[in-house]
C-alpha cells in the first residue's frame, strides 16, 4: 500500500512537471511569442521594448527561464499578473475558495442524487425506471446555462428562496448563496451518473455471482447490498471521479451566470486579456486537481477490487 | 478416469416413485418471444432417490441446466414453468418466495460450472464460504470461519487460513471449484445439483475435483443431480442416466445397462462418437447435423432428423415414453433395433 501510494505520488510529481512545462512552453508556441502579449497593440520603441525584455527576463534561455519559474511556483509564486498588477497566488487564493465550495457542494449533490437515482432504476423495472430515465435525459439534454436560468428566475426572483448572486460570507452563507449554482452545475453530471449507476446495476445483477447468492437462498436485499451494489460501484466510482474533474474547468459557466468571482472565471478573462502568468496559475491548478482526483480514484479502486492491487 | 462406481447396484434399487426425495412430472418450461412462448424444456420426467445420483447428459442447448435450474426457481425472467417439481413429498412448483429460499437454504445447493464467474471477485474466500452459514443458518462468524476451514480440508485444501484470507483471482479454477463444494458442504443439503461442475477445469483436475464432489456427498448421504455432456463421466460417477435431446428426455436407465446396451439411436450415437484410449480411429463416427433446441424441433420425434434408423413413423409426433426392460425410452422403434453400446 505505501510503495503503491509513492509510487503514484512520484508519478503525480511526473505529470505535473511535464504539465508546467507544457503550460510554460504555450507561451512561446503562440504567433508572436510573449512580445505580442506583452505590448498588446502598441508598438514599442527599441528602448521599451529591450527594458520589458529585461523585466520578464526574455533574454534568457528558455530553460532557465522555465527553471526559474517553476522554482518560484513550487514555492507559491506564480509572477504578478499583467492586467491586474497584483500577485497571481493573491489573485486566486480567494476565488479558489469559492470555486473550491461550489465544485465540492456539486459533488456531493452528484454522488447523492446520481447514485440513488440511479441504483433505485436499476433495481426496479417499470415506473421508478422510466420515470429516471425520462428525467435524466431531459438534464442532460439542457446546457448548463439554461438550468441556471431558469433556476434564477424561479427560485430566486420568482419564489425569492435564494440569492441571485454573489458567493455568500462563512459557511452557512455560502451554502445558501451556492446552492442555486451548485445545483446548476451538478445536474447534467448527475443525470449522466445516475444512467452509469442504472447500467452498472443492472449488469451486476445479471452478473453469474449473484446467480449463486441467490442459489443459496440469501435474502434478496443482502444479495443486493453485498453482491450487487458493491461491484456496481466500480465503474460509478471511475465516473464520479472524472465528472468531478472536469467540474472545475465546467465552473466557469455556472460562475459567469451567478456573477461569482471564481476561478473559472478568472481564468476566461485571463485568456481574453492576454493575462498569461494567470493563465498558466490556473492551468497549474487545474492539473494537479485532476491528478489528485484521480489518485483519489485509484485509491478508492483498491478499496473496492482487489483484482486491481498488484 | 480416476473415478469409480462403488455401490451402483444398492442405489438404484432404492429408488421408487413415491419415496423419491426429488421428482419431475411433466416438467416444461418455456420462455416468452415476441408473442409466443418458446419452450425450452419439455415433459421431463425425472426422479432422484435420497443419496442416490443421476446424471443428465446432453448437449449444449439441450436444456439439461435449464431443467436444474428450475427445480431452485432459478429461472430467466418472465418465464413459465408447467408440470410438477415434489421435493421430499412438497410440491415446489407454485411455492411462494419464502418457501423457495427455505429450500435453497438447507434442503438443495447447486454447483455452478464456472466457478470464476460464480463466485464474486471482490470478496475473500471465507466471506464467500462463511455468508450462507452467517446469514441463514445464524452460525456465529467465529464457528462459521472454524468450520469453513475444516471444510477446505475435506475438499483437500490444506492451507485453509490462509485460503480464507485470498481473493478468488488468486486461486487456480480447480481450487476455486474445491471451494465451491465446500461452500455446498457448508450447509449440508439433502440433495446437490451439479451444473457441469468440471467442464470449465483443465483434464487433469477434472477427474480429482468429480472424485473429490463424489466421495464426499456418499459419504454425507447426499443425492446429487451431476449435469454433464460427458457421458463416460456421468457414467463413472452415477447410479442411473437420463440423456436429454432437444429438451426432452430420450432416455433412462441404471448407468451400466445404459452403457452397455443403450436404448435410444441419440444415445447410441453420442457412445460412438467419442474417442477412445483403446481403439485407433482414424475419423471418429459423428451424429450428422447440429443439435437442436426444443423450440426448433418440428411435430416428429426430434432426433429423427439425424436419425441413421428413422422412418416414416419417426415424423409423425413426439414418440411417448415407454418401458423397456428397466429402461424409459421415447423411442418408437426401441423394441426392435439393436444399438451399440460401449465398444
Amino acid at each position: 500500500m505505501t510503495v503503491f501510494l509513492l509510487r503514484r505520488l512520484a508519478g503525480l510529481a511526473v505529470v505535473l512537471l511535464v504539465a508546467s512545462f507544457l503550460v510554460y512552453g504555450l507561451l512561446y508556441l503562440v504567433p508572436g511569442g510573449p512580445m505580442a502579449f506583452l505590448l498588446g497593440n502598441r508598438s514599442g520603441t527599441p528602448e521599451q521594448i529591450a527594458a520589458i525584455r529585461a523585466q520578464y527576463h526574455l533574454d534568457d534561455p528558455f530553460l532557465v527561464r522555465y527553471a526559474t519559474w517553476l522554482g518560484d511556483a513550487v514555492r507559491g509564486d506564480f509572477g504578478s499578473s499583467l492586467v491586474y498588477r497584483q500577485d497571481v497566488s493573491a489573485l486566486m487564493s480567494a476565488r479558489a475558495a469559492t470555486t473550491t465550495f461550489l465544485v465540492g457542494y456539486s459533488t456531493v449533490l452528484i454522488v447523492v442524487v446520481g447514485v440513488a437515482a440511479g441504483t433505485l432504476a436499476g433495481l426496479r423495472r417499470g415506473r421508478v425506471d422510466n420515470v429516471v430515465s425520462a428525467v435524466s435525459s431531459a438534464f442532460l439534454a439542457t446546457p448548463t446555462f439554461v438550468i441556471g436560468v431558469v433556476l434564477v428566475i424561479v427560485f430566486a426572483l420568482g419564489l425569492g428562496w435564494f440569492p441571485v448572486f454573489g458567493p455568500g460570507e462563512g459557511f452557512g452563507g455560502r451554502l445558501y448563496h451556492l446552492t442555486l449554482p451548485a445545483i446548476t452545475l451538478s445536474l447534467g453530471s448527475a443525470a449522466f451518473l445516475a444512467r452509469i449507476t442504472r447500467a452498472s446495476v443492472r449488469e451486476e445483477l445479471g452478473r453469474e455471482h449473484v446467480e449463486t447468492a441467490r442459489s443459496r437462498g440469501l435474502a434478496e436485499s443482502l444479495v443486493i447490498r453485498r453482491h450487487v451494489l458493491r461491484n456496481a460501484s466500480i465503474p460509478v466510482i471511475t465516473v464520479t471521479g472524472l465528472t468531478v474533474a472536469s467540474l472545475i474547468a465546467g465552473s466557469v459557466v455556472v460562475e459567469n451566470v451567478f456573477a461569482l468571482d471564481g476561478l473559472g472565471s478568472l481564468f476566461v478573462r485571463a485568456i481574453l486579456q492576454r493575462d498569461f502568468a494567470v493563465v498558466q496559475a490556473v492551468v497549474l491548478v487545474l492539473v494537479t486537481a485532476f491528478v489528485l482526483v484521480n489518485l483519489v480514484v485509484d485509491l478508492c479502486y483498491k478499496a473496492l477490487d482487489p483484482r486491481m492491487s498488484r | 478416469m480416476s473415478v469409480h462406481k462403488l455401490h451402483t447396484s444398492d442405489k438404484a434399487e432404492s429408488h421408487s416413485a413415491d419415496g423419491a426425495l426429488l421428482s419431475l412430472r411433466g416438467l416444461g418450461l418455456a420462455v416468452p418471444a415476441g408473442k409466443e412462448w418458446r419452450p425450452l424444456v419439455e415433459e421431463v420426467d425425472l426422479s432422484i432417490g435420497r443419496g442416490e445420483a443421476v446424471g443428465l447428459v446432453g448437449e449444449s442447448g439441450s436444456g439439461k441446466s435449464m431443467t436444474a435450474r428450475t427445480v431452485l426457481g432459478l429461472t430467466p425472467p418472465g418465464a413459465r414453468v408447467t408440470g410438477e417439481i415434489v421435493f421430499d413429498g412438497t410440491p415446489v412448483t407454485g411455492a411462494d418466495q419464502r418457501a423457495l429460499r427455505a429450500l435453497r437454504t438447507r434442503r438443495i445447493a447447486m454447483i455452478f460450472q464456472d466457478p470464476r464467474a460464480h463466485i464474486n471477485p471482490v470478496r475473500t474466500i471465507g466471506d464467500f464460504l462463511t455468508e450462507a452459514m452467517i446469514a441463514n443458518l445464524e452460525v456465529p462468524a467465529p464457528e462459521a470461519a472454524a468450520r469453513a476451514v475444516r471444510l477446505l480440508a475435506d475438499v483437500g485444501i490444506t492451507d485453509g487460513e490462509r485460503r480464507m484470507r485470498q481473493y478468488p483471482h488468486e486461486l487456480s479454477g480447480g481450487l476455486l471449484q474445491r471451494v465451491m463444494i465446500a461452500s455446498v458442504l457448508a450447509v449440508e443439503p439433502d440433495l446437490v445439483l451439479a451444473d457441469e461442475p468440471t467442464t470449465a477445469l483443465d483434464v487433469t483436475t477434472q477427474s480429482e475435483v468429480m472424485a473429490i464432489l463424489d466421495e464426499l456427498r456418499r459419504e454425507r448421504g447426499m443425492a446429487m443431480l451431476l449435469i454433464t455432456h460427458d457421458l463416460e463421466l456421468a457414467a463413472a460417477t452415477c447410479d442411473r442416466l437420463a440423456v436429454m435431446y432437444a429438451g426432452r428426455i430420450v432416455e433412462t436407465q441404471p448407468a451400466t445397462a445404459l452403457t452397455s446396451t443403450p436404448r435410444h439411436p441419440y444415445t447410441s450415437g453420442l457412445m460412438l462418437s467419442r474417442p477412445s484410449i483403446d481403439a485407433v480411429v482414424h475419423r471418429l463416427p459423428v451424429i450428422p447435423g447440429r443439435p437442436l433446441a426444443a423450440f426448433e424441433a418440428d411435430d416428429g420425434c426430434a432426433f429423427a432428423p439425424r436419425c441413421a434408423h428413422a422412418q416414416g413413423l419417426c415424423h409423425e409426433g413426439r414418440p411417448p415414453v415407454q418401458e423397456l426392460d428397466g429402461a424409459r425410452v421415447a423411442c418408437v422403434r426401441a423394441g426392435e433395433l439393436t444399438l451399440q453400446g460401449e465398444s
